[in-house]
């Protein structure tokens, strides 16, 4: 059979699916606070990108996820690359970082706000150690994936280890570092609004917890919505560097193994 | 032999692995020089101990017992002035032709901008005139291994190793490689040593074949090749061409797994 693909098609689903939606809410007479209809959904979307409430908190969520992304995956690259490189630094730091990895680190949450407050840093903080731990994994595997052959040519040419790291390691562990980074943003957000349910004074999640209060379900929805497209476009920046810096690795496998761990979550 | 024009000189050379089940003994008692400018091949069959000796030459494996000298300086680690090219090309995917050939250049911090020309000079050579921007990828492997061979030579190496280069290679492919090889020879006179299980290649490349018998690998003859060069294909048909081959050949059963 012919792949079909027709962006036409494509929208009148979506567009039939609301309808689907709004038709049954209204005929099945289902209360707004269990199952509001997306026209609702819709304005109150409006509403709270008008009186610019949804954009004061967007900014704040945003920047924890950037800081905490920023901030787990520099550590996890440095942590990363340490445990790559030295067999005894690993057989030293092997035992907390089983122990650390094997504690959901969402149940860590309540002891990070108490630590570091209500403010965002206790989001960061948050979206940090969520985020860590895909792109430590990842950093590793690919340190240590280069072809042998290839470092036999780097020996051959008495090539020193930094160099072999800097001309070689690195470059061949980039598709598996690209991957991890993807996973490590979507981890991120997550850590962000996590932090923001346990305690906060600003961003999405704690918006989208005093909606719940006031079983505002429609802003609820509306919220979700917000985090759905900040999760797509953080993605979308990944793909495209990924693309850029990437454009050698045919396989991409990055798409592969972002794809089916992020699947996972 | 053993004259002070010799490039290697390896003298009772012996190397044991050690595994779980004892030692293993994999080459033992190899003697041979290869001569400046001299085109020598080796051949054995897959698992005779080729690839080793290789590394050991190339100094990225110790030697168990024994003297390997280049230019009468013992081998002892990795040095600067071996080039090698490898049965699978090794190219590096993020870097251009052009950056891949000038990989040992980097490496060695020889001056990019001296040996640009240079590259470009060898990658004419090869065949591969307006490639130099391309991206390996973009490649036949015949093409890959022509790149692999200008990165092989572009800094000055004493010695040229190569380890069944055009073994991964089809029929016709490896067949034009070996001319060219020649020809790129016949220019230069680079020092290779050239690894092969083809007898057939070693008959048409070298002035010298060394056979090499498996477990332990040992050299257990020198063959000079006298067939006057430059060589075309057909001369296989050549008598004395099909009497070396069978001599050679004389030296493994069948079950050895050799290419004619």
């Amino acid at each position: 059979m012919r792949e079909s693909r027709s962006p036409a098609l494509r929208i009148v689903l979506l567009v039939a699916s609301l309808a689907v939606w709004e038709a049954a809410v209204r005929l099945l007479r289902i209360p707004a606070f269990i199952l509001p209809p997306p026209s609702q959904i819709g304005a109150a979307l409006y509403r709270g990108t008008v009186s610019g409430i949804y954009l004061e908190h967007f900014w704040i969520t945003l920047a924890e996820t950037l800081l905490g992304f920023a901030l787990g995956s520099m550590i996890a690259f440095v942590v990363g690359t340490a445990l790559a490189a030295s067999r005894s630094i690993e057989y030293y730091l092997y035992p907390f970082i089983v122990m650390f990895q094997s504690v959901p680190k969402v149940a860590l949450a309540p002891l990070v706000v108490i630590w570091f407050g209500l403010g965002i840093t206790s989001k960061v903080v948050s979206a940090a150690l969520i985020s860590f731990f895909p792109l430590l994994v990842n950093t590793v595997v690919g340190l240590r994936s280069a072809d042998e052959d290839r470092v036999d040519l780097m020996r051959s040419l008495s090539a020193s280890e930094l160099q072999i790291f800097r001309m070689l390691r690195l470059p061949s562990a980039l598709p598996f570092i690209m991957a991890g980074l993807e996973v490590a943003m979507v981890f991120s957000l997550v850590g962000a609004i996590v932090g923001e349910f346990v305690g906060a004074e600003a961003g999405l999640g704690m918006l989208i917890q005093s909606r719940n209060f006031s079983m505002d379900v429609a802003g609820e929805f509306a919220l979700l919505f917000i985090l759905g497209v900040m999760g797509l476009a953080l993605n979308a920046i990944l793909v495209s560097i990924r693309r850029r810096v990437l454009f050698w690795d045919p396989s991409q496998k990055a798409a592969a193994n972002a794809a089916s761990i992020k699947g996972a979550l | 032999m053993g004259h002070s024009a010799d490039v290697i000189a390896v003298k009772g050379l012996r190397k044991e692995y050690q595994t779980p089940r004892g030692t293993v003994l994999a080459l033992d008692e190899i003697e041979f020089n290869v001569a400046e400018g001299e085109f020598v091949a080796i051949v054995g069959p897959s698992g005779c101990g080729k690839s080793t000796l290789l590394k050991i030459l190339a100094g990225l494996v110790p030697a168990t017992r024994g003297e390997v000298k280049l230019h009468s300086v013992s081998i002892t680690g990795p040095r600067r002035d071996i080039g090698m090219v490898f049965q699978s090309p090794v190219l590096f995917p993020w870097r251009t032709v052009l950056d891949n050939v000038l990989l040992p250049v980097d490496v060695q911090k020889l001056g990019r901008e001296s040996n640009r020309s240079r590259a470009l000079e060898l990658l004419a050579v090869v065949g591969l005139q307006g490639f130099e921007h391309r991206y390996p990828w973009e490649l036949s492997g015949g093409m890959q291994q022509r790149v692999a061979l200008s990165r092989g030579l572009i800094h000055n190496p004493a010695m040229l190793l190569m380890d069944e280069p055009f073994g991964a290679l089809d029929a016709m492919t490896r067949e034009s490689l070996n001319l060219e090889l020649q020809r790129i020879w016949l220019e230069r006179r680079e020092t290779i040593l050239f690894i092969t299980h083809s007898i057939a290649e070693a008959v048409f490349l070298a002035d010298r074949v060394l056979i090499m018998t498996p477990r332990p690998g040992r050299i257990t003859e020198h063959i000079p090749v006298s067939i006057p060069r430059p060589r075309a294909l057909d001369v296989i048909s050549v008598p004395e061409f099909g009497g070396i081959v069978r001599r050679i050949r004389s030296h493994f059963s069948a079950k050895n797994g050799m290419e004619a």
